[in-house]
């Protein structure tokens, strides 16, 4: 094991994927001499050339629509989209097209496509390029929708999305990319499956259900909580779709008791979904109503105070969790 | 009547780079020119001290416009105070010709929203969404033809929104509908790092011009008074009636894209240098002072005037209050939904309790 970035993990499994399969091949603005603007693909056009790492002109949806055709011609491309935000120029290739071949054309072409973008807000970029779409996505049936939290899951889940047949949405998020996490050594070959959750901490009082940035969030959440004698189990979603819902039941038959947290806005998102979920397949096994902590109901304010205070934060996961666990059961 | 849509492929000049007349003078006051002049000062000056207060932690991202001050000037000094105003966010000074107050910008660059952003000034928010504002450009043009008011709309994007549906869209929009718009591509040379020749195989932008059966001009983007003169052609010849324009200014973007790149990673210095003997604010200078228009050592005066004006204007955006905790709330919609009005509320709570 090392330690890496997130940035890091994600170019090395670009590049092995590359490496290991000629047809793999990246496409977007600014990934070439540039680096891509996160500076993921950084050193990869040096090394691959112009034929297996191409810029392109500034045009969301020829960019992910070329990239469908080529898709279906054979290749695997992994396109990078500057931000989601910018993928909503897309989204009728990415809905239309992406996510329907495969069913309209009878199971016979496969869009084994990857498609890179991170999310969130965070960085004072203003209300048009700080959003959390995933849940948009997550609604279509045909798309896999996946949202990597750590450097070994983004590399692994990665190389598990490059490999899968189906078009793949791979949203990382702005604030990821210089955390540091372990992951194997080069040369060590492993894969993520982009159908499972995680515990990353296991817990019995309650159960925080996550995903992207906000688990780093919960996990110091879990801390402050653990201090007060609240023993909380975090669940690192990794995938909005496909979800791990047996994963989530199993915690809640446990614990009986659920806050979900995400950065996205409240109505009609991840959070209720899995709340539906849960109360659709665990109610029985609920001693208080979920708890949901999410971003404020508002376009991503542009300042950097008014920002913070829009993002859900740590002390309302406590809040939230406190509110559901009775002062008897902790220290139990 | 054959439209004439051949823009060409020499811009456009009225100034050489050295400054020298080369072209006809348009009616323009000396008045006028001064008043240009200083705009383009502005521009820059503003611009380099919002990047100075972003590099302190007091400003938020910010695209530089150094180098294009003569199309931000130019485009928007023709216009009347009914014209419409839809840029991208690197025409700051634009917004600044066409009436916005500076502190106002200075304070929107702290990241807050003015509450009086200037309605009356016609000048839409900045987009960031590449090549968005065209469309609403195109719109606001037919919304004043149908209404029969004398407004013409501008929309300015960057070279690398041409390959964006949105451009083209708004190009045959408003060739088939005749729509009093100019639309405006400030060729700057390079999309973050995509460099013009990446973007399209076309000799020019203005081309594009032709295949929507609009009239187009290529101009000398560093060159004020033809970016001047070829806008105030456009603009009135759109309000007389006679549809739109597509005008290519060619320029070139001496900073960073934002305070968030670092172009040194992508494209030469020589290159950079290049642009830099092309300036614009020299070049008009160099022609004021050879026409005693502008005595020489009173640039260095007026420099300062307008550095001074500028450090005002953000002294007074910064003695502003910043935008209460919860006024994020304010403008979501309308009226506020029952549950935001709980969640504002939780949030003052929290604010009340936990940060103060």
């Amino acid at each position: 094991m090392r330690t890496i970035t997130y940035r890091d993990a994600l170019r090395e499994a670009i590049r092995e994927e590359m490496l290991r399969d000629e047809r793999v091949f990246i496409l977007g603005e600014d990934i070439a001499g540039y680096g891509g603007t996160y500076a993921v693909s950084k050193g990869l056009f040096e090394e691959f050339g112009e034929k297996r790492v191409r810029d392109t002109p500034l045009a969301e949806e020829v960019i992910t629509g070329a990239a469908i055709g080529a898709a279906l011609g054979g290749l695997r491309p992994i396109l990078e989209l500057m931000t989601v935000n910018f993928s909503l120029l897309a989204s009728d290739q990415i809905i239309n097209s992406a996510a329907k071949f495969h069913y309209m054309f009878g199971g016979q072409p496969q869009i084994p496509l990857v498609i890179r973008m991170p999310g969130g807000g965070g960085a004072q970029r203003g209300a048009q390029h700080s959003q959390m779409l995933e849940t948009m996505y997550a609604h279509v049936p045909g798309l896999k929708v996946v949202t990597p939290a750590t450097p070994y899951d983004v590399k692994g889940m990665l190389k598990s999305a490059v490999r899968d047949p189906n078009p793949v949405l791979f949203i990382e998020h702005e604030l990821l990319y210089n955390i540091k996490g372990d992951v194997p050594d080069e040369g060590v070959e492993y894969t993520v499956p982009l159908d499972r959750g995680e515990v990353k901490r296991a817990g019995q009082h309650i159960t925080i259900i996550t995903f992207s940035r906000m688990l780093h969030v919960t996990m110091q959440a879990a801390e402050d909580l653990a201090k007060e004698g609240i023993d909380a189990e975090v669940i690192d979603l990794r995938c909005i779709r496909p979800i791990d819902i047996d994963l989530l039941v199993d915690s809640v038959k446990k614990t009986n008791r659920v806050v979900i947290a995400e950065e996205g806005w409240k109505y009609y998102g991840t959070g209720q979904g899995l709340a539906a979920l849960i109360y659709e397949f665990a109610f029985d096994y609920l001693d208080a109503p979920i708890q949901h902590v999410h971003g404020a109901d508002v376009p991503m304010p542009y300042s950097k105070s008014l920002e913070r205070l829009a993002m859900p934060n740590k002390d309302a996961i406590v809040k939230a969790a406190k509110a559901i666990v009775p002062a008897v059961l902790a220290h139990t | 009547m054959a439209i004439q849509t051949d823009p060409g492929l020499v811009p456009y000049q009225i100034l050489d780079a050295g400054g020298n007349l080369v072209g006809k003078m348009p009616g323009i006051s000396a008045e006028r020119m001064l008043s240009l002049y200083r705009s383009m000062q502005v521009g820059r000056v503003f611009s380099n001290k919002i990047i100075a207060l972003q590099r302190q932690g007091r400003a938020t991202t910010f695209g530089s416009l150094v180098g294009q001050e003569a199309t931000a000037v130019g485009l928007a000094a023709p216009m009347q105070p009914q014209d419409w105003l839809a840029t991208s966010y690197r025409e700051i000074a634009s917004l600044i010709v066409k009436g916005v107050p500076i502190p106002t910008l200075a304070y929107s660059f702290r990241g807050f929203t003015p509450e009086n952003w200037p309605a009356e000034t016609h000048c839409l928010p900045v987009q960031i969404v590449i090549g968005t504002q065209m469309l609403h450009a195109v719109g606001l043009a037919m919304a004043a033809k149908i209404a029969g008011d004398p407004a013409v709309a501008v929309g300015v994007c960057g070279d690398g929104a041409t390959s964006e549906g949105d451009f083209n869209e708004a190009l045959n929009f408003a060739g088939v509908f005749q729509a009093p718009v100019v639309l405006v591509v400030q060729n700057n040379g390079w999309a973050i790092s995509v460099p013009r020749s990446k973007q399209s195989a076309a000799s020019t932008f203005a081309a594009r011009g032709e295949g929507f059966g609009v009239p187009a001009r290529l101009v000398d983007g560093n060159d004020i008074l033809a970016v001047y003169d070829t806008m105030s052609k456009a603009i009135e010849n759109a309000r007389a009636g006679n549809g739109p324009t597509l005008v290519e200014t060619l320029t070139y973007r001496i900073g960073a894209h934002t305070t968030a790149d670092d172009p040194t990673r992508y494209r030469d210095a020589a290159e950079v240098e290049a642009w830099r003997a092309r300036d614009p604010i020299a070049r008009f200078q160099k022609f004021l002072i050879a026409r005693d228009l502008l005595a020489e050592q009173r640039v260095q005066q007026l420099i300062e005037e307008v550095e001074e004006e500028i450090n005002e204007a953000v002294r007074i955006a910064e003695s502003m209050p910043p935008m209460a905790p919860d006024s994020f709330f304010d403008y979501v919609a309308a009226t506020l939904s029952p549950r935001q009005q709980a969640q504002r509320a939780d949030l003052l709570r929290y604010i009340n309790q936990v940060i103060q």
